[in-house]
């Protein structure tokens, strides 16, 4: 049954990573889905919580951070009797095999869901080559 | 007692073993408390109200069931894999498929005036107590 716990459990960020924070937070990773099409690689995040106004998205060479800061709703009423789940940030980081066009990034936030839409750069495209018949 | 119904991760044999043995628990285990299942639930109340929170993110809020009856709430609902034509998936972490949760409440709830909010990913359920359950007071009459 450890195991079901686990998976059900958001997995906190195990140590700052490069910088100390400042703000007093947990932070957690957020599950995601990467998918790589012929002209774009679509990442897909789990970030409940957090909006549209909330999450930074940042390239920096080849590495892609996701930041989505929380602002806890907590009701203003009563004590938690049962706390199954922690709330917090979510960071992740990802570096890019290809290249990708910076201007043409997309970022959209629905439902806590964030969708970054990373299109390659004309030269890191699949290109089909055609095969001629030999003469 | 709280319970899910399978869950449609990414299935492992283990996965499988451990929906088989959380049955088997709650078939001999009864009212006694059992792991806790999917999704994760966080329950703030005082005297008079219960609020129950959990983390569903990319879900139509129109397609989560919620049914209330007595001291349990029951929630439904599923989330349908991304689909993507042509695309091969590095990373498959995040959940889909049906789940169900059975979540018991300290007292028993007015049904009609349960009320939810969805915002931002995050399910909100504001459940009032009944008010049957509610202290009544007593007047003591003299002769």
């Amino acid at each position: 049954m450890a195991k079901t716990e686990e998976t059900i459990q958001k997995k906190e960020v195990q140590q700052a990573e490069r910088a100390e924070r400042t703000r007093a937070t947990r932070v957690f990773t957020p599950e995601v889905d990467i998918i790589e099409r012929r002209d774009d690689i679509l990442v897909v995040a789990d970030m409940p919580g957090v909006d549209e106004t909330s999450v930074d998205v940042t390239l920096e060479k080849n590495v892609v951070t996701i930041y989505g800061k929380v602002q806890p709703e907590v009701p203003e009423r009563g004590r938690p009797i049962l706390v199954e789940y922690g709330i917090g940030d979510y960071e992740r980081t990802f570096t890019l095999s290809n290249e990708i066009d910076r201007e043409k990034i997309k970022a959209t936030v629905k439902n806590g869901t964030l969708r970054l839409l990373l299109p390659k750069a004309e030269a890191a495209k699949t290109r089909k080559i055609p095969v001629m018949a030999e003469p | 007692m709280l319970w899910s119904e399978g869950l449609g991760r990414p299935g492992s044999f283990w996965r499988d073993w451990e929906t088989i043995e959380n049955q088997m628990n709650r078939l001999f285990a009864g009212a006694a408390p059992s792991a806790r299942e999917f999704p994760a639930i966080n329950i703030w109340a005082d005297g008079d109200t219960a609020v129950v929170t959990t983390e569903l993110p990319g879900i139509d809020p129109g397609s989560i069931d919620m049914s209330v009856v007595g001291k349990t709430l029951t929630l439904r609902g599923e989330r349908r894999p991304e689909e993507v034509e042509n695309g091969t998936y590095h990373r498959r972490e995040r959940w889909y498929g049906k789940f169900g949760k059975a979540i018991e409440l300290p007292f028993d709830v007015d049904a009609d005036k349960v009320s939810a909010r969805f915002s931002k990913g995050v399910l909100y359920i504001t459940l009032p107590k009944a008010e049957t359950e509610k202290p009544r007071k007593i007047n003591v009459k003299t002769e």
